[in-house]
């Protein structure tokens, strides 16, 4: 009977977190679906179906659902996904729950891509293009810096952060010399993200770099929890530890800087979603990174529906992320107080 | 079957040697104990011995290959390390954090299958801390922490296991439970080498004793023969008296100066 009620009492939890994190990994579907309904020129279900499935409806219909607005949410979908992956990820490996996504200078990489290729006058794949490049030079320059100091986790947070004030510098440095007409106003707002741009060609190098990026993270995610150990603990268990660290920061970047060079910069997505993921599954990363995949996809579409039908005019993501997100964070921040389980 | 130090030597900085020529051989079913003063080497040499560090000069033989020459996964299948507390970041279960220890079965890009699973429960229930598996290990106590350190390390399943600590910042009544555990896993054919603090441990559960000073092997043996007032007066520094009754001596305590 003792190991009856035991088993029994396993599974409730075991199934009812399996069933949370599908939950949340099929999430973003509706909210899809339910996004491609909202704009400026609001569409009923039906017309929405129809556009999906080749039925009967304006051809000025369809071309707002599939060449409009299907590639921006799947894009917003992926970025929100990709950033809160990357950050629960690096949270992990950095031992850190304050670190995010952009914690090796990620952005600030990007920042500087997009805006070069602005003044550059490059037009929109030149921004994507650059930005990519950017934001992958920057982090594999902190990575660099980091390992020539022996690859210990504070150096590499502490390259992280050098390398992140220096792009911002170069960053306002191409600002300072930007036309202030033109090209300082289009930095300046790529500098707030912001998805209104997107169409197929800014999505599939996007889709191509998370599959790479969220597979690996996939298939890695058992393993990130023994890198929340001590090094010396991790090696014991027969990890290469230095190894597995490098690959997945190196994948954790793919997928930042693939994101910011579509959508500039979001913050606060790649911090909070992994906390609020742990929150629901528990720190067990082969539950927590595709949860983390499903909510961060699910919150960006919804921020992208908010930004996109607030306002006549659309509103900068990361503007909103910060004005919603802080609040948000700060009610479960202290429903978790309250709860006496502190904050890990 | 032994896990075999020769002459070892460790430096942190070169020139300056945290461990030098120091030699031991383990045999399964023994508990060995390290003993020192602070700084004296202990730590290292247990480093050294799971493989997490490597000697600059001796070597170190696990069944008489080369441990060096292991890959890691093979070295963690056959030498299981217990740290002194937990130090993972996050609130992990009793349950998951024991189910690490089975890392060096689990494939590159695997997860760990109902049999892992079997065997976490296995050694929860060895440690007798099976109630406590669904807990946060970051909500237990110092003792419950250090079991399930251990049943993390009994989960590994490797032949060797070394503890560093195990009855440090513990009650009596909880140090004798651990050191307890740890001699009977001894006893079903474990070799266990665990540092302490405490000479009366080693007197108490252990089979052997090494005693170190400055890096260097100052006393090796049985508990009984090695361990006497003058040699702990020369890895210590102070001057220690016997306790015994007629079977012989029970433990050493230092010798305290009564005022008049």
């Amino acid at each position: 009977m003792h190991a009856v009620s035991r088993g029994a009492k396993r599974a409730s939890w075991e199934v009812r977190r399996a069933g949370l994190v599908l939950a949340l990994c099929l999430l973003p579907l509706p909210i899809v679906f339910g996004s491609l309904l909202l704009g400026r020129m609001d569409l009923g279900a039906r017309e929405v179906w129809a556009s999906l499935l080749g039925g009967a409806v304006p051809e000025t219909v369809r071309a707002l659902v599939l060449r409009v607005r299907l590639p921006r949410l799947l894009a917003a979908a992926l970025v929100g996904a990709n950033l809160a992956v990357s950050g629960a990820a690096f949270q992990g490996i950095f031992r850190n729950p304050l670190v995010e996504s952009r914690i090796l200078g990620v952005s600030a990489g990007a920042g500087l891509g997009a805006a070069l290729a602005m003044v550059l006058r490059s037009g929109p794949l030149g921004i994507q293009g650059l930005s990519f490049i950017g934001g992958l030079l920057a982090a594999g320059l902190a990575m660099l810096l980091g390992t020539a100091f022996g690859g210990g986790i504070l150096v590499l947070v502490l390259s992280g952060v050098l390398v992140n004030s220096f792009f911002s510098s170069l960053v306002s440095l191409v600002k300072y010399f930007a036309d202030p007409y033109v090209q300082l106003p289009g930095i300046t707002f790529w500098l707030m993200g912001g998805l209104s741009t997107v169409r197929w060609a800014d999505f599939w190098p996007l889709a191509a770099a998370s599959a790479i990026g969220l597979g690996g993270l996939l298939l890695l995610r058992w393993r990130l929890n023994l890198l929340t150990l001590s090094e010396a603990e991790a090696q014991a268990l027969g990890l290469p530890v230095k190894r597995l660290r490098f690959l997945t920061v190196a994948l954790g970047t793919l997928l930042t800087a693939a994101s910011v060079s579509v959508s500039g910069v979001v913050g606060w997505i790649g911090l909070i979603v992994p906390h609020a993921a742990r929150a629901l599954v528990g720190p067990d990363h082969l539950f927590l990174i595709p949860a983390a995949a499903g909510l961060g996809a699910a919150v960006l579409l919804i921020f992208d529906d908010i930004a996109r039908t607030l306002l006549p005019t659309e509103i900068p993501l990361d503007i909103l992320t910060g004005l919603i997100g802080v609040p948000v964070f700060f009610l479960l921040f202290m429903r978790q107080i309250r709860k006496g389980g502190g904050w890990r | 079957m032994s896990l075999v130090a020769r002459e070892i030597s460790y430096a942190y900085i070169p020139g300056q040697y945290a461990l030098s020529g120091v030699s031991l051989t383990l045999e399964p079913g023994e508990v060995l104990f390290l003993l020192g003063a602070n700084g004296s080497g202990k730590t290292t040499l247990l480093e050294c011995l799971c493989g997490v560090r490597f000697p600059q000069a001796g070597e170190i033989l696990l069944d008489g290959a080369p441990l060096s020459s292991l890959p890691p996964r093979e070295r963690a299948k056959r030498i299981a390390y217990v740290p002194q507390f937990p130090e993972a970041a996050f609130a992990y279960t009793v349950e998951e954090m024991v189910l690490f220890g089975r890392a060096p079965h689990v494939g590159p890009f695997g997860r760990p299958t109902k049999k892992d699973q079997e065997k976490v429960e296995k050694a929860l229930e060895l440690v007798g801390i099976y109630p406590l598996h669904k807990r946060a290990v970051n909500t237990l106590s110092g003792g419950e922490r250090r079991l399930v350190l251990i049943a993390r390390g009994l989960a590994q399943e490797a032949p060797y296991l070394l503890l560093d600590e195990p009855d440090a910042h513990l009650d009596p009544a909880n140090q004798h439970r651990i050191l307890s555990v740890v001699r009977d896993l001894a006893k079903q054919g474990l070799g266990v080498v665990a540092t302490t603090h405490n000479p009366n441990s080693a007197l108490l559960y252990g089979q052997r004793v090494l005693l170190l000073r400055s890096g260097k092997t100052l006393a090796q043996g049985e508990p009984f023969v090695a361990l006497s007032p003058e040699i702990l007066a020369e890895a210590y520094g102070i001057t220690f008296q016997i306790l015994g009754d007629g079977s012989g001596p029970r433990a050493f305590i230092p010798r305290v100066e009564r005022k008049a």
